[in-house]
């Protein structure tokens, strides 16, 4: 037997696998005996926070996810909505948070393996991905190099296995620079009929191993992700994965080959916790046991021990459950892709979990109660403190409007992207209609004549750090408005919940109320979820970073050459505000970049009215009213203007309505769009807004080469344009102002 | 027309390319797999983008050993048309079947944009549906796309024009030696070009300053 695997498991070591003491005692009542080392190890994978959700699962139960499009919800590899006409997106967003820190690029590009995995594991084709990134402060020492290797990461697998990137988020804050998040996005397209799932069925059934060998990589990586980071942070990289994207490109082409065949009767990738969690979860799926010898697993190293194997997390690796009279036809596809196929177990039928390696068994478990015994918190948790209101004239207003326009929109948060997104093949497919820069990332449905799908990603964590509740439903409510300004009809969304240390009851508030946040506007917006993540102790040395409950939406737009852009304002445009005027400071990026400050309440959502205003917005992007449209968010009224101008290359002369000249402009009030319509028709649309009884403001015509607002602003585009786009570069290459 | 697209294992603009000539010939061109030994009848051979072999040693240097490519060879030497884009070029320059070699882009980083190219030489199968001169938009995609060649080497391509396009206006996106885009062999039946054509000819794509390449294949072989 191998060293390793002759160690004995006992208390200490189940606290060393991140195991509490009830843990332990329940372990060994389930087990009926000492467990052995391997075992110990495998109930640790099936009982981490990462794998088992047990301090959010009894929240994450109350969210919707059921619709009339809704074919698969939460439980599987990724959500299944119904797009019309046979066809399904497959969509998940996952964080890989932990390991990005320790290794910016490899964790970053196995975030992307892993989520591109979930959604082809279904029988989908991944058509668009996109990532949500949030660093530190942009000054901390580390940032930069974790921007470079992040970026580069998910550059350098997205782009190599083929998938388009089409959206995502780069924000900054003091509070991620000890614990950056890196939530990935996939989407694919199947056909309904086609559509794989991870349950078993049949007995004495082949259980076959697919993809790329096993290695020492990334063991305990899922155990290492349920735990809060401190000085010794670097003594975990060993935990992190090594992507290959070759032969994850390769597995896509075998996976679907061996599908369109016939041969599979469930598919499970292996992720977190590998070969555990994977067999186990086929097998408790479909009421089965599992047999699995370890040595009939292809391995890379030699001499590797029982727990290593079960506990690996190498990359690019497959499960299934196999036909066993097209064995010869499945081995021919992975033989033509050079990938290994072997056969390493068979379904049983005693709802045993069974390892054996070098003749001796090494585990005999009760599956069911490995993944449904696992315990769930109900842990105690405080209503989060809200601030109260604050008038505008609370907030000093800015010595000059030019400057503090041209300072917000060179500042971290608010710059253009460019740097970031130019790393990535936005094109690949042929598909993207709408990359990033844009509202929502737009990409065709291939084969067919009109459809085209829109995502975007969203939440605004200062506001949830203000306020949970309305945090969570604004996560929610501009990731609506995103697919809405694209011209798409929101259909469901993913949600990945990042948080610190769930032990502490102000942090479990914090989850517990987004959660009811993104709940009501699910609800409301006709969102639910279908697929999610939660990643928390994303904490060092006791500071958790802003809750982010990053939010990733799917929108149809049935006939694409309607859809809307921001890049296509003419001059002569009359622009529209559609809402109200700005009156919101607190919490916008004018109070953190102007005034320096961080405080009072998030912006409020009614989730009515976002509704109602989406609803006219997109009939009149489907009316072919709007030659342009943008929404409304971090920045304000004047932000958008300036990105619209900017994109459309075109100048705007603007007299909105004004009573607080710093609320009208950079007040980020909720559930507001720019949208621009050709002069000929600008009164039949006023008529038209006013008829919906929508709240609405005709502020100006597109023209010239300045953006003027009233009397306040009057830049050129291209002064505008060098601030938009030159804070990145200066800041990747040292050069910040 | 027969056009044939050679797969491959890691590319991964093979679909799209098999789109675009679909779009513009009407018929979903033939496929070869790398491991194959002989070509199907072809009046035209692609080498499509992607990362074969996922570009773990050179781009393209074990797909340029492939069985395949022997009968690529061949038929190039015979005449037949052979296009090669992106991960094709740098496939066709480590197959000697083009001089030069594409390094790391001079940024080191991949970058996908839009770039202006001048079309500098008509007289090919690929690109006389363009007028000499002309300035058209292109996508590139790529990570290795910084064309190199030794001086003799580039005083040829240059001085017998077999430079067939070339990154413009300031917009060379790698560090191309005399902003290079894409070259062309001795007789001028095989081409080389980073730009991603097959990304640009629909009008949803946002332009179709692609589709003339396409034309021009089939053109080609009609007339052949």
């Amino acid at each position: 037997m191998h060293p390793i695997d002759a160690q004995t498991a006992s208390e200490d070591a189940a606290s060393e696998h991140g195991l509490s003491a009830e843990e332990w005692q329940r372990i060994l009542e389930l087990t009926g005996r000492m467990p052995t080392f391997t075992e110990l190890g495998i109930w640790s994978a099936m009982w981490n926070e990462h794998c088992s959700y047990k301090s959010s699962k009894k929240w994450l139960k109350t969210l919707p996810t059921e619709g009339s499009r809704v074919i698969h919800g939460p439980g599987e590899n990724a959500g299944v909505v119904d797009i019309g006409d046979g066809d399904v997106v497959v969509f998940k967003m996952e964080s890989h948070n932990h390991p990005s820190f320790i290794e910016p690029y490899q964790g970053a590009a196995t975030g992307m393996g892993g989520i591109l995995r979930d959604v082809f594991t279904m029988g989908a084709r991944p058509v668009a991905a996109m990532n949500a990134l949030r660093f530190g402060a942009p000054d901390h020492p580390k940032t930069r190099h974790l921007v470079s290797g992040v970026v580069s990461g998910i550059g350098g697998y997205a782009n190599a296995f083929g998938v388009a990137t089409v959206g995502g988020e780069v924000n900054f804050h003091p509070r991620y620079s000890g614990n950056i998040l890196v939530n990935a996005f996939a989407a694919g397209i199947a056909k309904a009929d086609a559509i794989y799932i991870s349950k078993a069925e049949g007995v004495g059934l082949p259980v076959v191993y697919l993809g790329a060998k096993t290695g020492r990589d990334g063991v305990g990586g899922a155990t290492m992700a349920s735990a809060e980071f401190d000085d010794s942070i670097d003594e975990k990289r060993p935990t992190v994965q090594v992507g290959d994207p070759f032969t994850e490109k390769c597995l896509l082409e075998a996976c679907l080959e061996l599908m369109e065949s016939g041969a599979v009767i469930a598919i499970q990738d292996m992720g977190a916790a590998g070969l555990t969690c994977s067999a186990v979860e086929m097998g408790a799926r479909g009421d089965l046991g599992i047999e699995l010898n370890l040595d009939s697993v292809p391995v890379r190293e030699e001499n590797m021990s029982a727990y290593e194997m079960m506990l690996s997390e190498s990359q690019e690796r497959m499960l299934m459950v196999l036909r066993p009279e097209m064995e010869e036809a499945a081995k021919a596809i992975f033989d033509k892709w050079a990938l290994d196929f072997a056969i390493v177990g068979k379904t049983t039928d005693d709802l045993r979990f069974r390892v054996l390696h070098g003749e001796q068994e090494v585990a005999n478990l009760p599956i069911k109660e490995l993944g449904d015994e696992a315990p769930e918190y109900d842990r105690p948790w405080v209503e989060p403190g809200v601030a109260s209101e604050m008038a505008p004239h609370l907030f000093p207003p800015p010595d000059d409007y030019n400057t503090a326009l041209l300072k917000l929109i060179s500042s971290p948060n608010l710059s253009s992207r460019r740097w970031v997104w130019e790393q990535y093949d936005t094109l690949i497919g042929g598909n993207s209609l709408q990359i990033p820069g844009a509202d929502a990332g737009v990409v065709r449905v291939d084969g067919h004549p009109t459809k085209a799908l829109a995502f975007s990603s969203d939440v605004t964590p200062r506001y949830v750090e203000a306020d949970p509740f309305e945090g969570g439903k604004q996560a929610v409510a501009e990731c609506y408005r995103n697919l809405i300004a694209s011209g798409a009809e929101p259909l469901a969304a993913t949600d990945n919940l990042n948080f610190g240390n769930p032990e502490k009851p102000d942090i479990m508030g914090q989850l517990v109320v987004s959660i009811r946040g993104i709940g009501e506007a699910c609800e409301a917006l006709s969102m639910p979820i279908v697929s999610g993540n939660v990643s928390l102790y994303n904490e060092t040395n006791g500071e958790a970073i802003l809750p982010t409950p990053t939010i990733g939406g799917v929108g149809l737009i049935d006939e694409h050459e309607k859809m809307a852009r921001m890049d296509t304002a003419q001059s002569g445009d009359a622009i529209f505000l559609i809402g109200t005027e700005g009156t919101h400071l607190a919490r916008s990026i004018y109070q953190m970049e102007i005034l320096g400050e961080e405080a009072g309440p998030a912006p409020p959502v009614d989730l009515l009215t976002e509704r109602y205003r989406g609803n006219f917005v997109l009939s009149a992007i489907r009316g072919g009213y709007a030659s342009a449209c943008h929404d409304i968010s971090d920045g304000g009224l004047a932000i958008a203007l300036a990105e619209l101008c900017l994109a459309s290359n075109i100048g705007a002369a603007c007299d909105p309505a004004i009573t607080y000249p710093h609320a009208a402009l950079f007040g980020e009030d909720q559930s507001r769009y720019i949208l621009t319509v050709p002069h000929e028709w600008a009164s039949m649309f006023a008529g038209n807004c006013e008829g919906a009884a929508v709240f609405f403001e005709q502020i100006g015509t597109m023209g010239g080469s300045t953006l003027r607002i009233g009397e306040l602003v009057d830049i050129s585009l291209d002064e505008l344009r060098e601030a938009h786009e030159g804070w990145f570069p200066g800041f990747m290459t040292g050069q910040e102002r | 027309m027969s056009a044939t697209v050679v797969l491959f294992p890691g590319a991964n603009r093979d679909r799209d390319m098999l789109a675009a000539l679909r779009s513009v010939t009407g018929a979903m061109p033939r496929t070869v797999w790398h491991q194959d030994t002989k070509l199907p009848k072809s009046d035209f051979i692609v080498l499509p983008g992607g990362f074969s072999h996922g570009d773990y040693l050179r781009a393209g240097a074990i797909a340029a050993r492939a069985p395949i490519m022997k009968a690529v060879a061949a038929a190039a030497k015979k005449g037949v048309p052979v296009l090669g884009i992106c991960n094709g070029f740098q496939l066709l320059t480590e197959a000697r079947l083009l001089p030069g070699a594409l390094l790391r882009n001079a940024g080191l980083t991949f970058v996908c944009r839009e770039v202006r190219l001048s079309i500098e030489n008509t007289d090919n199968p690929f690109l006389h549906t363009y007028n000499q001169g002309e300035i058209i938009r292109c996508p590139v995609a790529h990570h290795d796309g910084n064309y190199f060649a030794d001086e003799k080497t580039l005083k040829t391509l240059e001085g017998d024009g077999r430079v067939a396009l070339r990154y413009t206006e300031g917009t060379n996106p790698n560090g191309s030696i005399n902003d290079i885009a894409g070259i062309l062999n001795e007789r001028g039946n095989v081409l080389g070009m980073m730009p991603h054509f097959e990304n640009l000819v629909e009008d949803a794509q946002g332009g179709t300053d692609g589709r003339r390449l396409f034309e021009a294949a089939l053109d080609a072989v009609a007339a052949a």
